[in-house]
C-alpha cells in the first residue's frame, strides 16, 4: 500500500512490473502447478522486501520458482520442497516463521496479549464489583442513611438511566 | 529571466527562513500558554491563539514556497531536482512535493500546525486553561519536528550550478490515487496528535470528565476518518497499479499505518464511555497517548528504513535516530506523566461486563491486542536480529493466521454491543433480537458453502461470509429497532430516523461498512480466480466463467512515457460485456516500467486484466487475468467507514457550543410540540 515512501523505493523497483511467475516457467501438470504456486506464496524472495517468490520479478525469485517446480516434478512432497529451500537459504525464506525456540515470543505473543487483555478486564470488573458487593452487604442490616456523596451518585445513576436508550 | 531567477531564488530561502521563525514561535508557544495556565494568567494563556495562527502562517508559507519551487521547476532546489521533471503533468509536480522525505516531513508539520490552528479558532467553549495547555503541548511536538526538518532534512537545500532538468518522480507515484494518499494518511496520523495534546493537557490539569471527551472525540473522529481514507486509497492504489490483483500485503509500511488505525478505533470507542458514563477515563487517556505513539512509530519505521535496512537497504541512520528520540521524549514523557497523574483520575460510572460499556471495553481489549500483535509481527525480525536469534521473516501467512482469530470475536460482539443497554445489559434479550441475523448468517454460510461444492477447504471462508451477514443484518436490525421499523407506522419510523442522533447514523453506516469489508476480504482471499499464460491474438482464456479474448495490442507514446496497450474482449456466455485495455508503460524520467491493469467491475466482482511482454515473434503476449470476487465491497465498505465518520462528526454534540444549543433546542422542541399537536 504505502509503498510510495522514499526509503523503500527499492521495493518498488522490484515490485513494479508484473514479472511474477511467467508462463514459460509453469508446469504442464495443473495439479503440480497449483501446488507450486501455493508453495511459492510461503517462500520469501530473499533479495526483495517482504515479497514472496510467486510475485517477485527478481532473478533469484525466478530461480527459486524453477527449483520448487523441479523438486515437485522429482516427486517431492510440499514440505520436502520447503525443507529443500530452507536447507539452502535458512529460515529467512519462510514467510511463515517456523515454530521453535527463537520464535516462541512471536508465536506465543498474541496469545499472551489476549490473556493480558482478559486479565486486565477481569481486574477492572473485580475492582468495581467490590464496592458494589460491599454496598449490597452493608445494606442488609439496618440500612444506614445515604451520605451526601452516595445520594449524589444515586441521583446521577437515576438520571443516567433515563438516558439509557440514548444511542452511542 | 534573471528577474524570475531572482524571485525563485529568494522564495526558497524565504521558505527556509519561515521555518526558522516558526521554530522560535513554536518554542514560545510551548512555554508561555502553559505557564499562563499554571498561574491563571489570562494574558499569557491568550497568547496561544495568535501563536497558533502565526505558526500556521509561517509553516503554511514554507509549504507554499516549496510547492512553488516544484510548480516552476526550480531545479536549483535539490529536492525539486531529485523529484521532479519539466514534462511531468502539473498534478504530479504538486504531488512531488510530498513524494519524498523532506517534503513529506514538511507536509507532516503543516498538518500539525493546521490542527493547532483549528483548535485555536474553532473551539470557543473549551475552558481557556485546557485549550492553552493543549496548544502548548501541540507546539512542543511542532518544535521537535521543526528541529528535525531544520537539522537533518532541509527541503530547501540548493545545488549550484542548477541542473537543466530534474530526475523525475517515480512513475508509480504518478497516479491520482497516490497523489492524495499521503496527505490523507498524514491528516490521520497527525490528527491523532490533537487527542494526544488534549490527553497530556488533561493530565497536567488532573481532570478528565465528560466534557473533555466531548472536545476530544471530534478530533479523534476527524483523524480516524482521514486515516481510514488514506489507508483505503493506498490499498486501492496497490490493487489497480501494482498489477498483482492484491490489495494488502502486511508489509511493514502498511502495518505502520494500520497500527494507529487499530488503536485509534479503540480510542474512538472508549471516548464514548468517558463522554456518556464518565468511566474508563484513565484508559482513554492512555489510548490517546498510545495512538499518537503508534503514529510516531509508524513514521519512524517508514522514515528510518530500520525495518527494511535489516536486509536490503541502507537509509539515513541520523534521521531514524532523531525520530526515535522524538518518540521516546514525547511518548515516554507523556507516559511518565500518565503514571504520575492517572491514579488521581477517579472513574465514575459503574457497569456490568454485559452492558454497552462492557461491549465497548471488549472492543478496546480486542483492538489493543490486535495492534500489539501487528506491532510484534512487524518488529520481530528486528528483535530477533538484535537478540541474535537469527534472521526471520514474518509475512502474510503469520499475520493472517493470528489476526483473523482476533477479529472473529470482535465481529461477533460488534452486532451484539449496540443492542445492549448502558450499565447492565440483557444478553439473552439482545441475542433474542438478533435471531434473524444469526439465522441469515448461518443460512448464508451454508448456501455459499454448498454453492462452492461443499469442500472442506471452503468451510472457513463460508464462515467469514456468514459473519459478514450476521454483522450486516444485526446492524440493520439494531437500527430498525431504534426507529421501530415495522412495529410502528412507516411515517413514525421515518420521523424517528430523522430525529436519531447523527452519531447513531454514523455508527450504523460504519458497522455495516465493516460487514462489507469482511465479506470482501473473505471472498477475495479465498476465491480469487487467476490465469497466467502466453495468449495469442484471437485466443480466449476463461477465468471463472468469464472469457477474455485478446484482440490486439498497439504501441503508443505520451508526453512522459511510451507504452503498449492491449485490447481484450470480455464476454460471458458469448455476449460481449466490455473491452478491457490494460497498458504496460515505460516512463522516460526516471526510466521505469509500470503496469496499468484494466478492471471491469460488475459491482459485485472485478474482472482484472494485465498485459505483459510480447513473445519474440510478436504474435502473443504474456497475460495475467483475474477474477476478483467481492473486491468492490472493500471499497464500498471503506467508503461507508469514512461516511460514517463524517456523519457522526456532523452530530450536533460535536459542534461548537453544542451542549448549550442542544438543551435550548430540546426546550424549544418540547415547547413547540403541544402547539403543533
Amino acid at each position: 500500500m504505502t509503498r510510495f515512501l522514499i526509503p523503500i523505493f527499492a521495493v518498488m523497483l522490484a515490485a513494479a512490473p508484473v514479472h511474477a511467475v511467467e508462463p514459460d516457467e509453469m508446469l504442464a501438470n495443473p495439479v503440480l502447478e497449483t501446488r507450486a504456486r501455493e508453495i511459492s506464496k510461503e517462500l520469501r524472495c530473499v533479495v526483495c522486501q517482504n515479497e514472496n517468490i510467486d510475485e517477485s520479478n527478481a532473478e533469484l525469485a525466478r530461480d527459486l520458482r524453477l527449483v520448487v517446480r523441479d523438486r515437485l516434478v522429482a516427486g517431492d512432497a510440499d514440505d520436502q520442497v520447503i525443507k529443500y529451500v530452507v536447507d539452502r537459504y535458512g529460515d529467512y525464506v519462510l514467510l511463515r516463521p517456523p515454530f521453535k525456540a527463537s520464535t516462541y515470543i512471536l508465536w506465543f505473543g498474541p496469545g499472551v496479549f489476549a490473556l493480558l487483555a482478559a486479565f486486565g478486564g477481569w481486574r477492572f470488573y473485580r475492582a468495581r464489583a467490590v464496592p458494589m458487593v460491599a454496598a449490597a452487604v452493608s445494606a442488609e442490616p439496618p440500612p444506614p442513611p445515604l451520605s451526601a456523596e452516595e445520594k449524589r451518585r444515586l441521583d446521577k445513576l437515576l438520571k443516567d438511566s433515563d438516558g439509557a436508550g440514548d444511542p452511542a | 529571466m534573471p528577474g524570475d531567477l531572482m524571485a525563485a531564488f529568494s522564495i526558497a530561502e524565504l521558505g527556509h527562513f519561515a521555518l526558522v521563525l516558526a521554530l522560535f514561535v513554536a518554542i514560545a508557544q510551548s512555554v508561555v500558554p502553559l505557564v499562563g495556565a499554571h498561574r491563571g494568567d489570562a494574558a499569557m494563556m491568550g497568547m496561544a491563539r495568535p501563536g497558533a495562527v502565526a505558526l500556521a502562517l509561517l509553516v503554511g508559507f514554507a509549504f507554499c514556497a516549496l510547492m512553488y519551487s516544484f510548480v516552476v521547476s526550480d531545479f536549483s532546489v535539490s529536492n525539486v531536482f531529485e523529484n521532479s521533471h519539466t514534462d511531468k503533468p502539473m498534478l504530479y509536480k504538486i504531488s512531488g512535493v510530498w513524494g519524498n522525505h523532506e517534503g513529506s516531513l514538511l507536509l507532516w508539520i503543516t498538518t500539525l500546525v493546521v490542527f493547532g490552528l483549528a483548535v485555536a479558532l474553532s473551539s470557543s467553549n473549551i475552558p481557556p486553561q485546557l485549550r492553552a495547555r493543549a496548544l502548548s503541548v501541540q507546539a512542543m511536538i511542532t518544535v521537535g519536528f521543526l528541529l528535525f526538518i531544520l537539522l537533518t532534512s532541509n527541503p530547501f537545500e540548493r545545488i549550484d550550478p542548477a541542473p537543466f532538468n530534474g530526475r523525475g518522480l517515480n512513475p508509480l507515484l504518478q497516479d491520482p490515487g497516490l497523489a492524495f494518499h499521503p496527505p490523507m494518511l498524514y491528516l490521520g496520523y497527525v490528527g491523532f496528535s490533537m487527542a494526544f495534546s488534549f490527553a497530556v493537557a488533561a493530565l497536567i490539569e488532573g481532570r478528565v470528565d465528560a466534557a473533555w471527551a466531548r472536545w476530544v472525540r471530534p478530533w479523534t473522529l476527524v483523524a480516524w476518518t482521514f486515516l481510514t481514507a488514506g489507508i483505503a486509497l493506498g490499498s486501492w492504489w496497490a490493487y489497480y497499479e501494482l498489477g498483482w490483483g492484491g490489495w494488502w500485503y502486511w508489509d511493514p509500511v502498511e502495518n505502520a499505518s494500520f497500527m494507529p488505525w487499530l488503536i485509534g478505533t479503540a480510542l474512538l470507542h472508549s471516548a464514548i464511555v468517558v463522554e456518556k458514563r464518565d468511566s474508563l477515563k484513565s484508559w482513554t487517556i492512555l489510548l490517546a497517548i498510545l495512538t499518537f505513539g503508534m503514529s510516531l512509530l509508524g513514521t519512524f519505521l517508514v522514515r528510518s528504513g530500520v525495518i527494511t535496512s535489516v536486509h536490503a537497504f541502507a537509509s539515513d541512520p541520523t534521521r531514524g535516530l532523531f525520530i526515535l528520540m522524538l518518540l521516546v521524549v514525547s511518548v515516554g514523557g507523556a507516559l511518565v506523566l500518565y503514571a504520575w497523574r492517572a491514579p488521581q483520575l477517579k472513574g465514575g460510572g459503574l457497569f456490568a461486563p454485559v452492558s454497552r460499556e462492557g461491549a465497548l471495553l471488549l472492543n478496546n481489549l480486542l483492538m489493543s491486542t490486535a495492534a500489539a500483535t501487528v506491532l510484534l509481527g512487524t518488529l520481530y525480525p528486528l528483535i530477533a536480529d538484535t537478540l541474535n536469534l537469527g534472521k526471520v521473516s514474518v509475512g502474510p501467512p503469520f499475520f493472517d493466521g493470528v489476526f483473523v482469530p482476533l477479529m472473529v470475536p470482535a465481529i461477533i460482539a460488534m452486532a451484539v454491543g449496540p443492542m445492549l443497554a448502558w450499565k447492565r445489559g440483557d444478553l439473552r434479550g439482545a441475542l433474542g433480537r438478533l435471531w434473524m441475523a444469526a439465522g441469515l448468517g448461518v443460512a448464508g454460510m451454508v448456501t455459499v458453502w454448498l454453492m462452492r461444492g461443499g469442500a472442506v477447504g471452503d468451510i472457513l471462508a463460508s464462515f467469514g461470509i456468514g459473519l459478514a451477514i450476521w454483522l450486516f443484518v444485526g446492524t440493520i436490525m439494531e437500527f430498525g429497532d431504534r426507529i421501530k421499523l415495522f412495529r410502528a407506522p412507516l411515517s413514525e419510523s421515518g420521523r424517528r430516523a430523522r430525529n436519531l442522533p447523527r452519531a447513531a447514523w454514523g455508527m450504523t453506516i460504519a458497522h455495516a461498512g465493516i460487514a462489507l469489508i469482511v465479506a470482501g476480504v473473505t471472498a477475495s482471499s479465498a476465491w480469487k480466480g487467476e490465469a497466467v499464460q502466453t495468449q495469442a491474438f484471437g485466443e480466449t482464456v476463461t477465468v471463472n466463467g468469464w472469457d477474455f479474448t485478446l484482440l490486439s495490442a498497439e504501441t503508443f507514446e505520451q508526453e512522459n512515457y511510451t507504452g503498449v496497450r492491449g485490447t481484450f474482449r470480455l464476454s460471458r456466455d458469448g455476449e460481449e460485456v466490455a473491452l478491457l485495455t490494460p497498458e504496460k508503460r515505460t516512463y522516460n524520467q526516471p526510466p521505469m516500467p509500470t503496469t496499468e491493469a484494466a478492471i471491469h467491475t460488475t459491482g459485485l466482482h472485478d474482472l482484472y486484466a494485465v498485459i505483459g511482454d510480447p513473445t519474440a515473434d510478436g504474435t502473443a503476449f504474456v497475460t495475467r487475468l483475474y477474477f476478483e470476487p467481492l473486491v468492490p465491497f472493500l471499497w464500498y465498505g471503506a467508503g461507508m467507514l469514512c461516511l460514517g465518520g463524517l456523519v457522526s462528526l456532523s452530530d450536533r454534540r460535536h459542534r461548537v457550543g453544542a451542549p448549550v444549543r442542544r438543551r435550548e433546542a430540546k426546550a424549544g422542541a418540547t415547547a413547540a410540540k403541544p402547539a403543533k399537536a
